[in-house]
Protein backbone atom coordinates (compact mmCIF):
# COMPACT_ATOMS: atom_id res chain seq x y z
CA UNK A 1 0.00 0.00 0.00
CA UNK A 2 1.50 3.80 -1.02
CA UNK A 3 -0.91 5.63 0.58
CA UNK A 4 1.16 8.62 0.67
CA UNK A 5 3.19 8.00 -2.74
CA UNK A 6 2.27 11.06 -5.23
CA UNK A 7 5.90 11.83 -6.80
CA UNK A 8 4.37 14.32 -8.87
CA UNK A 9 2.39 16.43 -6.49
CA UNK A 10 3.61 18.82 -4.18
CA UNK A 11 4.77 18.14 -0.84
CA UNK A 12 4.92 21.53 1.57
CA UNK A 13 6.28 20.32 5.35
CA UNK A 14 5.53 23.07 8.34
CA UNK A 15 6.90 23.66 11.78
CA UNK A 16 4.68 24.12 14.58
CA UNK A 17 7.35 23.61 17.40
CA UNK A 18 11.46 23.18 17.33
CA UNK A 19 11.99 22.12 20.78
CA UNK A 20 10.13 20.96 24.10
CA UNK A 21 9.06 24.29 25.78
CA UNK A 22 8.01 26.01 22.13
CA UNK A 23 5.77 28.65 21.41
CA UNK A 24 2.07 26.58 21.65
CA UNK A 25 0.54 29.54 19.36
CA UNK A 26 3.01 28.68 16.46
CA UNK A 27 1.39 25.60 14.40
CA UNK A 28 -1.92 27.85 14.16
CA UNK A 29 -0.90 30.13 11.18
CA UNK A 30 1.38 27.63 9.79
CA UNK A 31 -1.65 24.80 9.16
CA UNK A 32 -3.66 28.25 7.82
CA UNK A 33 -0.83 28.11 5.28
CA UNK A 34 -0.51 24.46 4.41
CA UNK A 35 -4.58 24.80 4.21
CA UNK A 36 -4.34 27.79 1.10
CA UNK A 37 -1.59 25.54 -0.46
CA UNK A 38 -3.49 22.42 -0.80
CA UNK A 39 -6.47 24.52 -1.68
CA UNK A 40 -4.75 26.26 -4.18
CA UNK A 41 -1.90 23.83 -5.26
CA UNK A 42 -3.18 20.29 -3.97
CA UNK A 43 -0.15 17.74 -2.99
CA UNK A 44 0.64 16.77 0.28
CA UNK A 45 1.47 18.55 3.81
CA UNK A 46 2.54 17.62 6.54
CA UNK A 47 3.17 19.42 10.07
CA UNK A 48 6.18 18.50 12.25
CA UNK A 49 7.02 19.12 15.92
CA UNK A 50 10.56 18.39 16.84
CA UNK A 51 10.76 18.32 20.72
CA UNK A 52 13.28 16.22 21.77
CA UNK A 53 16.67 17.56 22.69
CA UNK A 54 19.72 15.65 23.76
CA UNK A 55 18.61 15.19 27.39
CA UNK A 56 14.55 15.68 27.02
CA UNK A 57 14.14 11.76 26.72
CA UNK A 58 15.77 10.84 29.82
CA UNK A 59 14.20 13.43 31.52
CA UNK A 60 10.79 12.08 30.15
CA UNK A 61 12.06 8.62 31.11
CA UNK A 62 12.50 9.88 34.92
CA UNK A 63 8.87 11.14 34.51
CA UNK A 64 7.31 7.87 33.43
CA UNK A 65 9.05 6.20 36.54
CA UNK A 66 6.84 8.33 38.98
CA UNK A 67 3.96 8.08 36.44
CA UNK A 68 3.60 5.51 34.18
CA UNK A 69 1.04 7.59 31.84
CA UNK A 70 3.48 10.14 31.84
CA UNK A 71 6.93 10.17 29.42
CA UNK A 72 5.79 11.93 26.68
CA UNK A 73 6.18 15.56 25.26
CA UNK A 74 4.14 17.49 28.23
CA UNK A 75 3.10 20.59 26.17
CA UNK A 76 1.25 17.60 23.90
CA UNK A 77 -2.12 18.43 24.00
CA UNK A 78 -1.20 22.44 24.30
CA UNK A 79 0.37 21.70 20.73
CA UNK A 80 -2.39 19.82 19.23
CA UNK A 81 -5.83 21.63 20.49
CA UNK A 82 -5.31 24.64 18.39
CA UNK A 83 -4.87 22.56 15.33
CA UNK A 84 -5.69 18.87 15.44
CA UNK A 85 -9.12 20.06 13.71
CA UNK A 86 -7.87 21.75 11.14
CA UNK A 87 -5.14 19.06 10.50
CA UNK A 88 -7.55 15.71 10.23
CA UNK A 89 -10.53 18.16 8.34
CA UNK A 90 -7.86 18.96 5.41
CA UNK A 91 -5.77 15.87 5.50
CA UNK A 92 -2.71 17.24 6.67
CA UNK A 93 -0.54 14.55 8.37
CA UNK A 94 1.59 14.94 11.50
CA UNK A 95 5.00 13.75 12.23
CA UNK A 96 6.40 14.02 15.63
CA UNK A 97 8.55 12.63 18.34
CA UNK A 98 6.82 14.14 21.06
CA UNK A 99 5.97 10.71 21.78
CA UNK A 100 9.48 10.96 23.58
CA UNK A 101 9.58 8.35 26.07
CA UNK A 102 6.06 6.98 26.11
CA UNK A 103 5.01 7.06 22.61
CA UNK A 104 1.73 4.63 23.64
CA UNK A 105 0.59 6.76 26.44
CA UNK A 106 1.41 9.95 23.69
CA UNK A 107 -0.75 8.01 21.31
CA UNK A 108 -3.69 7.57 23.37
CA UNK A 109 -4.11 11.39 24.97
CA UNK A 110 -4.28 12.24 21.52
CA UNK A 111 -6.97 9.73 20.69
CA UNK A 112 -8.80 10.82 23.86
CA UNK A 113 -8.23 14.63 22.78
CA UNK A 114 -9.60 14.23 19.30
CA UNK A 115 -12.41 12.34 21.33
CA UNK A 116 -13.21 15.29 23.89
CA UNK A 117 -13.27 17.70 20.59
CA UNK A 118 -15.94 15.58 18.93
CA UNK A 119 -13.32 14.10 15.88
CA UNK A 120 -13.55 11.25 14.21
CA UNK A 121 -10.89 8.56 15.66
CA UNK A 122 -8.22 9.75 13.82
CA UNK A 123 -5.53 6.34 12.34
CA UNK A 124 -2.54 6.86 15.05
CA UNK A 125 1.00 5.24 14.00
CA UNK A 126 3.67 4.46 16.46
CA UNK A 127 7.52 3.87 15.57
CA UNK A 128 8.91 1.61 17.98
CA UNK A 129 12.63 0.52 18.12
CA UNK A 130 14.47 3.56 19.66
CA UNK A 131 14.43 1.97 22.93
CA UNK A 132 17.63 0.26 23.43
CA UNK A 133 18.12 -0.36 26.82
CA UNK A 134 17.70 -4.23 26.64
CA UNK A 135 20.20 -4.28 23.94
CA UNK A 136 23.08 -6.84 24.59
CA UNK A 137 25.69 -3.99 24.08
CA UNK A 138 24.14 -1.21 25.83
CA UNK A 139 23.95 -3.63 29.46
CA UNK A 140 27.51 -4.03 28.90
CA UNK A 141 28.43 -0.30 28.54
CA UNK A 142 25.64 0.04 31.24
CA UNK A 143 27.54 -1.81 33.90
CA UNK A 144 30.65 0.05 33.28
CA UNK A 145 28.78 3.50 33.81
CA UNK A 146 29.56 4.99 37.39
CA UNK A 147 25.83 5.31 38.07
CA UNK A 148 22.52 3.59 37.28
CA UNK A 149 20.94 4.06 33.32
CA UNK A 150 18.14 6.09 32.51
CA UNK A 151 17.62 5.79 28.90
CA UNK A 152 19.29 3.96 25.68
CA UNK A 153 17.79 5.37 22.33
CA UNK A 154 19.33 4.81 19.16
CA UNK A 155 18.51 7.60 16.53
CA UNK A 156 16.17 5.98 14.38
CA UNK A 157 16.11 6.74 10.32
CA UNK A 158 13.05 7.85 8.46
CA UNK A 159 11.77 4.74 7.06
CA UNK A 160 9.32 3.73 9.51
CA UNK A 161 7.53 6.99 9.53
CA UNK A 162 7.15 6.55 5.68
CA UNK A 163 6.35 3.20 6.07
CA UNK A 164 3.49 4.68 8.50
CA UNK A 165 2.24 7.31 6.39
CA UNK A 166 2.11 5.07 3.02
CA UNK A 167 0.20 2.68 5.31
CA UNK A 168 -2.58 5.61 5.66
CA UNK A 169 -1.61 6.83 9.23
CA UNK A 170 -2.51 10.94 10.08
CA UNK A 171 -0.41 10.90 12.81
CA UNK A 172 2.82 9.48 13.32
CA UNK A 173 4.38 9.63 17.25
CA UNK A 174 7.87 8.79 17.53
CA UNK A 175 9.86 9.05 20.08
CA UNK A 176 13.94 9.53 19.16
CA UNK A 177 14.63 9.54 15.48
CA UNK A 178 16.85 11.93 14.36
CA UNK A 179 15.68 15.25 13.74
CA UNK A 180 15.56 15.62 10.00
CA UNK A 181 14.01 12.42 9.64
CA UNK A 182 10.80 13.94 11.05
CA UNK A 183 10.90 16.06 7.04
CA UNK A 184 12.49 12.69 5.54
CA UNK A 185 10.34 10.46 6.49
CA UNK A 186 7.07 12.33 4.69
CA UNK A 187 9.39 13.31 1.36
CA UNK A 188 9.95 9.76 1.29
CA UNK A 189 6.70 7.93 1.40
CA UNK A 190 5.79 11.03 -1.17
CA UNK A 191 8.27 10.80 -3.80
CA UNK A 192 9.29 7.15 -2.95
CA UNK A 193 12.47 7.59 -3.25
CA UNK A 194 14.98 4.70 -3.27
CA UNK A 195 17.05 4.44 -0.48
CA UNK A 196 20.24 5.37 -2.06
CA UNK A 197 19.20 7.72 -4.43
CA UNK A 198 21.44 10.02 -1.79
CA UNK A 199 21.23 13.05 -3.28
CA UNK A 200 17.58 13.58 -3.04
CA UNK A 201 17.58 12.15 0.30
CA UNK A 202 20.66 14.69 1.59
CA UNK A 203 18.33 17.60 0.23
CA UNK A 204 15.19 16.45 2.09
CA UNK A 205 17.70 16.03 5.25
CA UNK A 206 19.09 19.76 4.82
CA UNK A 207 15.82 20.52 4.63
CA UNK A 208 14.29 19.13 7.63
CA UNK A 209 17.74 20.54 9.36
CA UNK A 210 16.63 24.12 8.63
CA UNK A 211 12.50 23.24 9.51
CA UNK A 212 13.32 21.42 13.06
CA UNK A 213 14.16 24.77 14.91
CA UNK A 214 11.08 26.06 14.56
CA UNK A 215 11.72 29.69 13.96
CA UNK A 216 15.15 29.72 14.28
CA UNK A 217 15.35 30.20 10.13
CA UNK A 218 12.98 32.34 10.36
CA UNK A 219 14.30 35.25 12.68
CA UNK A 220 14.58 33.58 15.89
CA UNK A 221 17.51 34.08 17.92
CA UNK A 222 18.97 36.14 15.18
CA UNK A 223 17.89 39.38 16.13
CA UNK A 224 20.52 42.06 17.36
CA UNK A 225 19.67 45.66 17.28
CA UNK A 226 21.48 47.63 14.96
CA UNK A 227 23.25 44.93 13.58
CA UNK A 228 20.16 42.55 12.17
CA UNK A 229 16.94 44.16 13.19
CA UNK A 230 13.75 42.21 11.94
CA UNK A 231 10.50 43.48 11.98
CA UNK A 232 7.48 41.81 14.79
CA UNK A 233 10.01 39.52 16.28
CA UNK A 234 6.65 38.74 19.37
CA UNK A 235 4.73 37.13 16.09
CA UNK A 236 7.42 35.45 14.61
CA UNK A 237 6.03 33.13 12.23
CA UNK A 238 7.38 29.26 11.59
CA UNK A 239 8.95 27.64 8.64
CA UNK A 240 7.42 25.82 5.91
CA UNK A 241 9.16 23.71 3.14
CA UNK A 242 8.39 22.68 -0.23
CA UNK A 243 10.45 19.83 -1.28
CA UNK A 244 10.85 18.93 -4.78
CA UNK A 245 11.44 16.02 -6.42
CA UNK A 246 15.21 16.11 -6.78
CA UNK A 247 15.59 16.94 -2.88
CA UNK A 248 16.31 20.87 -3.23
CA UNK A 249 13.59 22.51 -0.94
CA UNK A 250 12.25 26.80 -0.71
CA UNK A 251 11.44 27.79 2.42
CA UNK A 252 9.08 30.58 3.38
CA UNK A 253 6.56 31.36 6.12
CA UNK A 254 2.82 32.39 6.49
CA UNK A 255 1.66 35.66 4.93
CA UNK A 256 1.38 37.71 8.07
CA UNK A 257 3.77 36.55 10.65
CA UNK A 258 6.78 38.48 11.62
CA UNK A 259 10.34 37.88 11.47
CA UNK A 260 12.33 37.50 8.15
CA UNK A 261 13.35 34.43 5.83
CA UNK A 262 16.59 35.49 3.79
CA UNK A 263 20.11 34.56 3.05
CA UNK A 264 21.47 35.13 6.79
CA UNK A 265 18.56 33.61 8.64
CA UNK A 266 18.71 30.38 6.28
CA UNK A 267 22.78 30.53 6.35
CA UNK A 268 22.71 30.36 10.46
CA UNK A 269 20.50 27.86 10.24
CA UNK A 270 22.13 25.80 7.74
CA UNK A 271 25.70 25.81 10.22
CA UNK A 272 23.80 25.29 13.47
CA UNK A 273 25.22 22.24 14.89
CA UNK A 274 27.05 21.14 11.90
CA UNK A 275 30.39 19.45 12.64
CA UNK A 276 32.15 18.81 9.47
CA UNK A 277 29.94 20.87 6.38
CA UNK A 278 31.35 17.83 4.09
CA UNK A 279 29.33 14.96 6.18
CA UNK A 280 26.38 15.91 8.32
CA UNK A 281 25.58 12.29 9.64
CA UNK A 282 22.44 11.05 9.83
CA UNK A 283 20.95 7.36 9.97
CA UNK A 284 19.41 7.80 6.63
CA UNK A 285 22.57 9.40 4.26
CA UNK A 286 25.37 11.68 4.72
CA UNK A 287 25.12 15.27 3.57
CA UNK A 288 27.08 17.20 1.96
CA UNK A 289 26.72 21.26 1.83
CA UNK A 290 30.33 22.15 0.89
CA UNK A 291 28.88 22.56 -2.52
CA UNK A 292 25.34 24.21 -1.19
CA UNK A 293 24.05 27.51 -2.50
CA UNK A 294 20.84 29.70 -1.16
CA UNK A 295 18.69 31.75 -3.43
CA UNK A 296 16.04 34.27 -2.31
CA UNK A 297 13.30 33.77 -4.47
CA UNK A 298 11.38 36.45 -3.40
CA UNK A 299 9.88 38.28 0.23
CA UNK A 300 10.55 35.70 2.80
CA UNK A 301 11.22 33.20 0.47
CA UNK A 302 14.40 31.30 0.07
CA UNK A 303 15.79 28.02 -1.90
CA UNK A 304 18.35 25.74 -0.90
CA UNK A 305 20.05 23.86 -3.36
CA UNK A 306 23.06 21.59 -4.59
CA UNK A 307 23.46 19.47 -0.99
CA UNK A 308 24.44 16.28 -1.70
CA UNK A 309 24.78 13.11 -0.37
CA UNK A 310 27.08 9.97 0.74
CA UNK A 311 26.03 6.49 1.51
CA UNK A 312 24.12 5.93 5.04
CA UNK A 313 26.78 4.91 8.03
CA UNK A 314 26.84 1.45 9.19
CA UNK A 315 25.69 2.56 12.22
CA UNK A 316 23.35 3.99 14.62
CA UNK A 317 23.87 6.77 16.91
CA UNK A 318 22.89 5.51 20.87
CA UNK A 319 22.78 8.09 23.67
CA UNK A 320 23.05 6.73 27.12
CA UNK A 321 21.59 8.48 30.06
CA UNK A 322 22.48 7.72 33.48
CA UNK A 323 22.06 9.09 36.68
CA UNK A 324 25.02 12.19 37.87
CA UNK A 325 24.30 13.47 41.16
CA UNK A 326 22.73 17.12 41.71
CA UNK A 327 23.61 20.80 40.54
CA UNK A 328 22.73 23.18 43.70
CA UNK A 329 22.59 26.68 42.02
CA UNK A 330 21.98 29.61 44.72
CA UNK A 331 21.99 33.47 43.92
CA UNK A 332 21.99 36.92 45.73
CA UNK A 333 22.16 40.43 44.71
CA UNK A 334 24.10 43.62 45.47
CA UNK A 335 22.96 47.12 45.16
CA UNK A 336 24.19 50.91 45.51
CA UNK A 337 27.94 51.70 46.62
CA UNK A 338 30.50 49.00 46.57
CA UNK A 339 28.17 46.56 45.52
CA UNK A 340 30.61 44.33 43.85
CA UNK A 341 33.13 44.32 46.89
CA UNK A 342 30.40 43.42 48.91
CA UNK A 343 29.48 40.61 45.95
CA UNK A 344 33.19 38.82 46.21
CA UNK A 345 33.11 39.15 50.23
CA UNK A 346 29.98 37.28 50.11
CA UNK A 347 31.31 34.48 47.65
CA UNK A 348 34.76 33.96 49.82
CA UNK A 349 32.17 33.52 52.53
CA UNK A 350 30.66 30.81 51.35
CA UNK A 351 34.16 29.39 49.99
CA UNK A 352 35.70 29.73 53.18
CA UNK A 353 32.38 27.75 54.87
CA UNK A 354 32.33 25.10 51.97
CA UNK A 355 35.90 24.00 51.66
CA UNK A 356 35.23 20.73 50.72
CA UNK A 357 33.34 21.78 47.55
CA UNK A 358 34.11 22.88 43.87
CA UNK A 359 32.14 25.95 43.85
CA UNK A 360 31.96 28.30 40.85
CA UNK A 361 31.44 32.00 41.34
CA UNK A 362 29.55 34.21 38.86
CA UNK A 363 29.06 38.04 39.18
CA UNK A 364 26.41 38.78 36.93
CA UNK A 365 26.57 41.79 35.33
CA UNK A 366 30.46 41.60 35.48
CA UNK A 367 32.22 38.18 34.58
CA UNK A 368 29.24 35.04 34.42
CA UNK A 369 29.07 33.25 31.11
CA UNK A 370 32.43 33.61 29.72
CA UNK A 371 34.38 33.17 33.22
CA UNK A 372 35.78 29.78 34.05
CA UNK A 373 34.91 26.97 36.87
CA UNK A 374 38.65 28.35 38.69
CA UNK A 375 37.70 31.34 38.87
CA UNK A 376 40.58 33.24 37.34
CA UNK A 377 38.67 35.45 34.91
CA UNK A 378 37.14 36.86 38.23
CA UNK A 379 40.10 37.21 40.28
CA UNK A 380 42.14 38.75 37.43
CA UNK A 381 39.28 41.25 36.80
CA UNK A 382 39.59 44.35 39.09
CA UNK A 383 36.00 46.14 40.66
CA UNK A 384 35.11 48.85 38.35
CA UNK A 385 32.68 49.96 40.60
CA UNK A 386 29.86 48.28 40.09
CA UNK A 387 26.38 48.88 41.83
CA UNK A 388 24.06 46.19 40.70
CA UNK A 389 25.72 42.78 40.71
CA UNK A 390 24.16 39.62 41.17
CA UNK A 391 26.04 36.84 42.81
CA UNK A 392 25.78 33.46 41.37
CA UNK A 393 27.31 30.38 42.98
CA UNK A 394 27.01 26.84 41.49
CA UNK A 395 28.06 23.52 42.47
CA UNK A 396 27.80 19.56 41.56
CA UNK A 397 27.90 16.73 43.57
CA UNK A 398 26.88 12.79 43.55
CA UNK A 399 24.69 13.28 46.92
CA UNK A 400 22.02 15.56 47.31
CA UNK A 401 22.34 16.57 50.79
CA UNK A 402 26.04 18.16 49.97
CA UNK A 403 24.82 19.67 46.69
CA UNK A 404 22.12 21.68 49.57
CA UNK A 405 24.79 23.00 51.87
CA UNK A 406 25.20 25.23 49.57
CA UNK A 407 21.86 26.44 48.95
CA UNK A 408 21.58 26.61 52.62
CA UNK A 409 24.93 28.95 53.20
CA UNK A 410 23.86 31.61 50.47
CA UNK A 411 20.64 31.77 51.95
CA UNK A 412 22.41 32.26 55.51
CA UNK A 413 24.09 35.42 53.53
CA UNK A 414 20.58 37.54 54.32
CA UNK A 415 21.54 37.72 58.40
CA UNK A 416 25.62 36.49 58.11
CA UNK A 417 26.99 37.53 55.56
CA UNK A 418 27.72 41.45 54.02
CA UNK A 419 25.60 43.96 53.93
CA UNK A 420 22.45 44.55 52.37
CA UNK A 421 21.98 41.42 50.20
CA UNK A 422 18.64 40.34 49.02
CA UNK A 423 16.71 38.26 46.29
CA UNK A 424 18.25 35.05 47.22
CA UNK A 425 17.11 31.98 45.05
CA UNK A 426 17.99 28.71 44.91
CA UNK A 427 17.78 25.54 42.90
CA UNK A 428 18.45 21.94 42.86
CA UNK A 429 18.35 19.44 40.06
CA UNK A 430 19.18 16.03 39.46
CA UNK A 431 22.10 15.89 36.58
CA UNK A 432 22.08 13.47 33.96
CA UNK A 433 25.32 12.28 32.62
CA UNK A 434 25.52 11.33 28.62
CA UNK A 435 27.49 8.92 26.42
CA UNK A 436 26.85 7.92 23.20
CA UNK A 437 28.09 4.54 21.01
CA UNK A 438 27.57 3.59 17.36
CA UNK A 439 25.52 0.40 16.92
CA UNK A 440 24.99 -1.66 13.72
CA UNK A 441 22.02 -0.77 12.06
CA UNK A 442 21.09 -4.49 11.97
CA UNK A 443 20.91 -4.67 15.56
CA UNK A 444 18.70 -2.57 15.93
CA UNK A 445 15.19 -3.15 14.16
CA UNK A 446 12.41 -0.02 13.88
CA UNK A 447 9.01 -0.71 12.62
CA UNK A 448 5.44 1.51 12.77
CA UNK A 449 3.03 0.13 14.70
CA UNK A 450 -1.08 1.77 14.09
CA UNK A 451 -2.18 1.51 18.01
CA UNK A 452 -5.95 2.07 17.08
CA UNK A 453 -8.62 1.37 18.34
CA UNK A 454 -7.94 2.49 21.26
CA UNK A 455 -10.75 2.77 23.90
CA UNK A 456 -11.38 6.38 25.40
CA UNK A 457 -13.26 7.48 28.00
CA UNK A 458 -16.07 10.46 28.33
CA UNK A 459 -14.53 13.83 28.51
CA UNK A 460 -10.92 14.53 30.29
CA UNK B 1 29.44 45.52 -6.26
CA UNK B 2 32.89 46.31 -5.93
CA UNK B 3 33.90 47.87 -2.98
CA UNK B 4 37.33 48.45 -4.30
CA UNK B 5 35.77 50.65 -7.30
CA UNK B 6 33.72 52.60 -5.03
CA UNK B 7 34.56 55.50 -2.91
CA UNK B 8 37.93 57.58 -2.51
CA UNK B 9 40.53 55.01 -4.09
CA UNK B 10 43.87 56.06 -2.89
CA UNK B 11 44.33 56.72 0.48
CA UNK B 12 41.19 54.37 1.86
CA UNK B 13 41.83 51.32 0.42
CA UNK B 14 45.23 51.51 1.78
CA UNK B 15 44.84 53.25 5.19
CA UNK B 16 43.36 50.40 7.29
CA UNK B 17 41.39 50.94 10.81
CA UNK B 18 40.88 47.51 13.30
CA UNK B 19 37.40 46.71 13.96
CA UNK B 20 35.72 43.69 15.91
CA UNK B 21 34.51 40.93 13.52
CA UNK B 22 30.70 41.67 13.93
CA UNK B 23 31.06 44.45 11.65
CA UNK B 24 32.07 41.90 8.44
CA UNK B 25 29.73 39.26 9.74
CA UNK B 26 27.34 37.64 11.98
CA UNK B 27 27.28 34.05 13.42
CA UNK B 28 25.30 31.37 16.16
CA UNK B 29 27.14 28.83 18.16
CA UNK B 30 25.73 25.17 18.44
CA UNK B 31 26.83 22.31 20.54
CA UNK B 32 26.99 18.37 20.68
CA UNK B 33 28.67 17.11 23.95
CA UNK B 34 31.40 19.57 25.12
CA UNK B 35 32.02 20.76 21.47
CA UNK B 36 30.76 24.07 20.08
CA UNK B 37 30.64 25.35 16.32
CA UNK B 38 30.26 28.51 15.62
CA UNK B 39 29.71 29.95 12.35
CA UNK B 40 30.82 33.39 10.35
CA UNK B 41 28.75 34.24 7.91
CA UNK B 42 29.84 37.29 5.60
CA UNK B 43 27.63 40.52 5.52
CA UNK B 44 28.68 40.48 2.29
CA UNK B 45 30.68 38.56 -0.25
CA UNK B 46 33.37 41.25 -0.84
CA UNK B 47 34.50 40.69 2.91
CA UNK B 48 34.88 37.22 2.42
CA UNK B 49 38.82 37.58 1.38
CA UNK B 50 39.19 39.25 4.71
CA UNK B 51 37.58 36.94 6.71
CA UNK B 52 39.53 33.70 5.19
CA UNK B 53 43.18 36.02 5.51
CA UNK B 54 42.54 37.17 9.14
CA UNK B 55 39.69 34.75 10.95
CA UNK B 56 42.26 31.92 11.08
CA UNK B 57 42.44 28.83 13.37
CA UNK B 58 45.39 30.18 15.21
CA UNK B 59 43.61 33.71 16.18
CA UNK B 60 40.70 31.84 17.32
CA UNK B 61 42.43 29.31 19.51
CA UNK B 62 44.20 32.32 20.85
CA UNK B 63 40.69 34.59 21.57
CA UNK B 64 39.38 30.93 23.37
CA UNK B 65 42.65 30.37 25.37
CA UNK B 66 41.10 30.33 28.61
CA UNK B 67 38.79 27.64 27.47
CA UNK B 68 41.92 25.59 26.79
CA UNK B 69 40.34 24.18 23.48
CA UNK B 70 42.32 20.47 22.68
CA UNK B 71 41.48 21.59 18.81
CA UNK B 72 40.05 24.35 16.95
CA UNK B 73 39.11 23.55 13.07
CA UNK B 74 38.02 26.04 10.31
CA UNK B 75 35.47 24.83 7.83
CA UNK B 76 35.17 26.93 4.77
CA UNK B 77 32.32 27.53 2.93
CA UNK B 78 32.98 29.64 -0.41
CA UNK B 79 29.86 29.50 -2.13
CA UNK B 80 28.07 30.29 1.37
CA UNK B 81 30.60 32.99 2.06
CA UNK B 82 30.72 31.22 5.54
CA UNK B 83 33.21 29.27 7.53
CA UNK B 84 32.37 26.81 10.25
CA UNK B 85 34.68 26.69 13.53
CA UNK B 86 34.54 23.75 15.52
CA UNK B 87 35.97 24.00 19.05
CA UNK B 88 36.64 20.43 21.04
CA UNK B 89 36.21 20.93 24.81
CA UNK B 90 35.60 24.30 25.29
CA UNK B 91 32.24 23.82 27.63
CA UNK B 92 33.62 23.28 30.77
CA UNK B 93 32.03 19.76 30.60
CA UNK B 94 29.28 20.61 28.58
CA UNK B 95 25.26 20.61 28.98
CA UNK B 96 25.27 17.37 31.48
CA UNK B 97 28.35 18.36 33.69
CA UNK B 98 28.93 22.13 33.10
CA UNK B 99 28.57 24.42 36.24
CA UNK B 100 28.61 27.20 33.68
CA UNK B 101 24.90 28.94 33.51
CA UNK B 102 25.87 29.02 29.93
CA UNK B 103 25.66 25.34 29.45
CA UNK B 104 25.11 24.97 25.96
CA UNK B 105 27.80 27.58 25.30
CA UNK B 106 25.19 30.03 23.19
CA UNK B 107 27.08 33.18 23.63
CA UNK B 108 30.34 31.80 22.17
CA UNK B 109 29.33 33.24 19.19
CA UNK B 110 29.69 36.63 20.42
CA UNK B 111 32.99 36.12 22.13
CA UNK B 112 34.28 35.44 18.69
CA UNK B 113 32.63 38.25 16.83
CA UNK B 114 34.53 40.41 19.10
CA UNK B 115 37.84 39.65 17.04
CA UNK B 116 39.29 42.07 15.80
CA UNK B 117 40.11 42.34 12.09
CA UNK B 118 42.09 45.11 9.92
CA UNK B 119 40.04 46.57 6.96
CA UNK B 120 40.52 49.17 4.67
CA UNK B 121 39.51 52.63 6.16
CA UNK B 122 37.05 52.87 3.02
CA UNK B 123 34.66 49.86 3.65
CA UNK B 124 33.09 51.95 6.92
CA UNK B 125 30.22 52.73 5.29
CA UNK B 126 29.42 49.43 4.30
CA UNK B 127 30.24 47.84 7.78
CA UNK B 128 27.47 46.62 9.69
CA UNK B 129 26.13 48.29 12.46
CA UNK B 130 26.25 52.20 13.62
CA UNK B 131 28.69 54.15 11.27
Amino acid sequence: MLDFHKPTQVLRVGCGAGFSGDRTDAAGPVVQDLVAGLQSQGGHAVLIFETLAERTLALAQLARRTDPQAGYEPLLLDLLRPVLATCLAHGIRIVSNFGAANPRAAAQAIAQLAHDLNLTAPRIAVVWGDDVREHSEVQTLARSLPSPLVSANAYLGAQAIADALNHGAQMVVCGRVADPALTLGPALAHFGWAHDDWHALAGATMAGHLLECGAQVTGGYYADPGFKDLPDLAHVGFPIAQIEADGCCTLSKPAGTGGRIDLHTVKEQLLYEIDNPGAYITPDVVADITAAQVTQLGPDRVQLSGVQGHPRPAHLKVNLCHENGWLAEAEISYAGARAQARARLAASVVRERLPHLALRVDLIGVASLWADDAGAALAALPDQGSTDVRLRMATSHADKKMAEQLLREVTALYTCGPAGGGGVRTALRPRLGLVSCLLPRESIPSRFEMVQPLTVGAGA
Amino acid sequence: MNLASTGAMSDNMTVTMSVPLDRLAHGRTGDKGNRSNISVIAWREEFWPVLLAQVTEERVAALFATRQPTRVQRYDLPLLHAMNFVLDDVLDGGVNSALNLDSHGKSLSYWLMSLTVEVPRAWAPWLAGPA
